[in-house]
């Protein structure tokens, strides 16, 4: 039995019972009830009754991001044949026990989301945070979603989260309207009751949840006004951290199969090389293990991984290695010859007409090298393969790429794929290809046992997408007042983020010569990829550093100097709050005093960084004593988690700018561990201070990428304080720094 | 050639056939389904797989099994007790002193060992201790902070 209502501007259908919902003889007819993995398919390809039965009792609300690319990406999965009830890209339950799920495609990889996804929930329910359950990154249970990157979840995926909640709000109202014959406008809500305000009778969302299954989509809700907030914008820690500290919580390389067996896998030595021989006699003698081979594929697998890798050892093999062409010291001009035609993507007055305006005019290149991702978690799946359905569990920021991926691979439509995301240790752009799910999918076929494929450090270095060598050109004028006249700009191979300049100069153009990650055919020796806040960290860089150039140029300030150039207030009032923080106080540069000072916008956020240096100038070391980091990112649900975020940028930034670099010889990768590839250890530690601004009356803005952007030019202007001395490429290593030391 | 290897693990004894070259890492992992411990680098460069062996951190990638023969292990499984959250467990939860936790195990076990011989350590001292364990989130300020408040409340 169905009814029909009408209200606040949305029809909703009602099912009084569970079970007057039965299947739907419209559809191929799998009504089945229970297990939704039973048969291998997805709730998605379900039709409406289908979905509702998948999720149980309770009310549902489902709703879609309102991003172009989501919505492009929404285009391109109907193209794939996946059938949705409706377009949606995530939903949420209230169940009858009171408790409240939201299902989304989006994955935590320590970033946060799970507190602040289930914050937004609990605030527009007025339900307790506890009472808030995330299911995330589950093909099966979540809806379609292309991926957990670009600082998108709180911006695009947040507003349509509390809408829904919103609108969950309304339904319950609603719905306790009837059942305590009270008029809406006498109800209110909190902590998971509906209570007629001024009067006696009340009801809880459980009770009002009980042998429903109401189905809504949303539709114009007006989640609440900022004045209105409980819970948004206070701090509240980590909800993952109890399962964290206790060794609970479970990482893809933590779940075990009945049966399952670890995969080792011979690799080349360098990029582009081709195996002639390998001869696997030797691993056969170590008991347990069964060498797979398959083509271009050569593994063994153990039920141990110490084992597989002692039979991997023994496996001798043969490669013919390609010439190196370049290395890390000649990639630079390499970039620069095979570069592809320049796009300019803004402009504006007349730069020849700047040039004569110019008192001084500076021109100079800035470099930075290639960087690793490393993660503390490797690549980690375990797939598992039972007649034509798949299970794959994986450190992944694509569950359903993957699921396409694997489906692709195995000939098998996508809904026989599960992919599960458990928790994630660190991705940073570096979990989006899953190199290694497919390589676990292909040897569980082969072998017909489940397998696990846990990358080595080794493999990790070699195989990561690096963040691309790039090349910042800039030419800028500037009067003898202390005005940029003129911006001429050019990126190289890091791409349109960030590449925007944000001063107030009557004359300027910048021009990007290739993407951050899509391969030019002849560019870089191995894989490139997105790399947090890819293209801001290269152009912030080289914008801040030219920019701190010019006001030395001019005998002025360097905060003074950007203030005078700026017309944006934002920005403005973001270099004001770290100032103040600081307790930066004037002076000409170098000033000796080894202070810093950058800022830049990423992910629709603004933010300013300075930081105090030592340089010892003998051994050419760097201290970073303080770092002071201001950020204005609109609303802020999760103050704690957004601060926790700002200390892991800046503190992961430091790595970038002083010690990170990938060193190569044509393919091959100089590195395979972190005794040669350095990131930031504790001794590195500045003292951090982060200042959040108070925007909580405009959208929410990036939080997680942003505070790593002026990482590089923020050091590079404090060393230059300090010494005089002008470092041009990144990472600034000792000897980097020596060697500018001495053309002062 | 396996061999019986005994020790006690989170206070119980186990004893059971082993080739004793295997890693310790890998069997606490999946010979004895303890997962807390994590593999990061294998060559005792990260410190996710720290573990305490008779009072002392040490990397478990860096063990064969017969170096723990008849010793003590404690692993991240080992420090609630009765249900309680272990201080510095507690401490790394009210700081927010992680982000992925992927880690978090190690970043305890070394910190744990720290207390145990150094049970007022300086922030000097702490950081000299935790510096081989990297934590790429960038929660290093956080785990300092947390440390200090274990080290006052034990």
């Amino acid at each position: 039995m169905k009814r029909e209502h009408k209200g606040q501007g949305s029809v909703y259908e009602e099912y009084l019972k569970l079970d007057e919902v039965g299947p739907n003889p419209s559809t191929d007819g799998f009504g089945r009830r229970g297990d939704p993995s039973a048969d291998g398919r997805s709730p998605l390809r379900f039709d409406r009754r289908q979905f509702l039965q998948f999720v149980g009792g309770g009310i549902v609300v489902c709703f879609s991001i309102p991003d172009s690319l989501a919505l492009q990406e929404g285009e391109r999965r109907r193209g794939m044949g996946q059938e949705l009830p409706q377009d949606f890209n995530a939903f949420l339950r209230i169940g009858e026990d009171g408790r409240v799920s939201g299902f989304t495609g989006k994955v935590e990889y320590g970033q946060g989301v799970i507190t602040s996804l289930a914050q937004m929930l609990a605030e527009e329910l007025d339900v307790p945070l506890k009472s808030v359950d995330m299911v995330m990154g589950d093909t099966d249970l979540c809806p379609w979603d292309m991926g957990t990157f670009g600082t998108m979840t709180t911006r695009f995926f947040g507003p349509a989260f509390r809408a829904a909640a919103a609108e969950a709000r309304a339904v319950l109202i609603e719905l306790a309207a009837e059942q305590l014959q009270v008029t809406k406008d006498r109800l209110k809500t909190k902590a998971g009751v509906v209570y007629e305000v001024a009067g006696q009778k009340e009801v809880s969302y459980a009770e009002l949840a009980k042998g429903k299954k109401i189905l809504r989509h949303v539709k114009g809700v007006a989640p609440k006004s900022p004045s209105d907030f409980v819970l948004i914008g206070k701090p509240v820690l980590r909800r993952d951290a109890a399962a964290k500290v206790t060794g609970q919580a479970i990482y893809a390389g933590d779940v075990r199969e009945p049966g399952m067996l670890h995969a080792r896998i011979l690799r080349p030595p360098v990029h582009g090389a081709k195996l002639i021989h390998a001869d696997t006699s030797g691993a056969k003698e170590i008991e347990g293990a069964q060498i797979v081979e398959d083509g271009d594929l050569i593994a063994v697998l153990h039920p141990y991984p110490d084992l597989a890798e002692r039979a991997l050892a023994k496996i001798k093999s043969e490669y013919d290695r390609p010439v190196p062409a370049v290395d890390d010291k000649t990639i630079f001009d390499h970039l620069l010859k095979v570069a592809p035609q320049g796009q300019t993507v803004t402009e504006g007055g007349n730069l020849a007409e700047g040039r004569s305006t110019a008192h001084y005019v500076l021109e100079q290149t800035y470099l930075n090298s290639y960087v690793s991702h490393a993660p503390i978690e490797t690549h980690t799946a375990l797939a598992k393969i039972e007649g034509n359905k798949v299970t794959l569990w994986a450190s992944t920021q694509t569950p359903f790429a993957l699921r396409e991926a694997a489906a692709s691979l195995l000939g098998l439509p996508a809904q026989n794929v599960r992919v599960i995301t458990p928790y994630i240790g660190g991705a940073f752009g570096g979990k989006s290809n899953n190199q290694q799910a497919l390589e676990a999918v292909r040897l569980a076929k082969l072998s017909g046992k489940p397998v696990q494929v846990a990358w080595t450090r080794a493999e990790e270095f070699f195989y990561d997408t690096f963040r691309p060598a790039a090349i910042v050109k800039i030419q800028a004028g500037v009067t003898e007042s202390g005005l940029i006249s003129f911006w001429d700009y050019g990126v190289y191979f890091a791409g349109e983020r960030g590449a925007p300049q944000f001063y107030n100069i009557p004359h300027h153009r910048t021009v990007v010569y290739g993407s951050g990650w899509t391969t030019v055919p002849g560019s870089h020796p191995f894989a490139t990829g997105p790399w947090r806040a890819p293209g801001s960290n290269t152009n912030c860089f080289g914008r801040e550093s030219h920019i701190d150039m010019l006001a030395a140029k001019v005998g002025m300030d360097p905060v003074e100097f950007r203030l005078k150039n700026l017309k944006d207030e934002r920005m403005q009032r973001v270099l004001q709050a770290a100032a103040n923080e600081f307790g930066w106080s004037p002076a000409k540069g170098p000033s000796k005093r080894g202070y810093g000072v950058a800022c830049g916008t990423d992910a629709g956020t603004y933010v300013a960084h300075m930081a105090e240096v030592a340089v010892n100038e003998r051994t050419g070391s760097v201290v970073v004593n303080r770092v002071v980091c201001a950020q204005e990112m609109g609303l802020c649900v999760n103050p704690e988690g957004a601060r926790l975020q700002m200390e892991g940028g800046i503190t992961m930034g430091l790595g970038y700018a002083l010690s990170e670099e990938v060193r190569f010889k044509g393919g091959e990768i100089l590195h395979s561990n972190f005794d040669t590839y350095t990131i930031p250890h504790f001794s590195w530690l500045p003292q951090i201070k982060t200042v959040i601004l108070d925007a909580k009356d405009s959208p929410c803005q990036g939080g997680g990428e942003p505070p790593i952007i002026c990482m590089g030019a923020v050091i590079a202007n404090a060393v230059f304080d300090a010494t005089g001395a002008r470092l041009l490429q990144l990472p600034m290593t000792p000897e980097r720094i020596k060697d500018a030391l001495s053309r002062i | 050639m396996k061999e019986t290897i005994g020790f006690s693990l989170n206070g119980k004894p186990v004893s059971f056939e082993v080739d004793p070259q295997r890693i310790l890492l890998w069997v606490l992992r999946y010979d004895l389904g303890l997962t807390g411990t994590k593999y990061g680098c294998g060559e005792g460069l990260c410190g996710a797989c720290t573990v305490i062996v008779d009072g002392k951190a040490e990397h478990s990638c860096q063990l064969e099994v017969k170096a723990v023969a008849d010793k003590a292990v404690t692993t991240i499984e080992g420090l609630v007790k009765n249900g309680e959250l272990h201080p510095l467990q507690k401490a790394f939860v009210e700081h927010d002193a992680l982000q992925c936790g992927y880690c978090t195990p190690g970043m305890i076990m070394n910190a744990y060992g720290l207390l145990l011989n150094t049970p007022q350590p300086s922030r000097s001292q702490i950081i000299e201790h935790m510096d081989g364990n990297l934590c790429r989130c960038g929660a290093h300020q956080r785990i300092i902070e947390a440390i200090q408040t274990a080290a006052k409340e034990l």
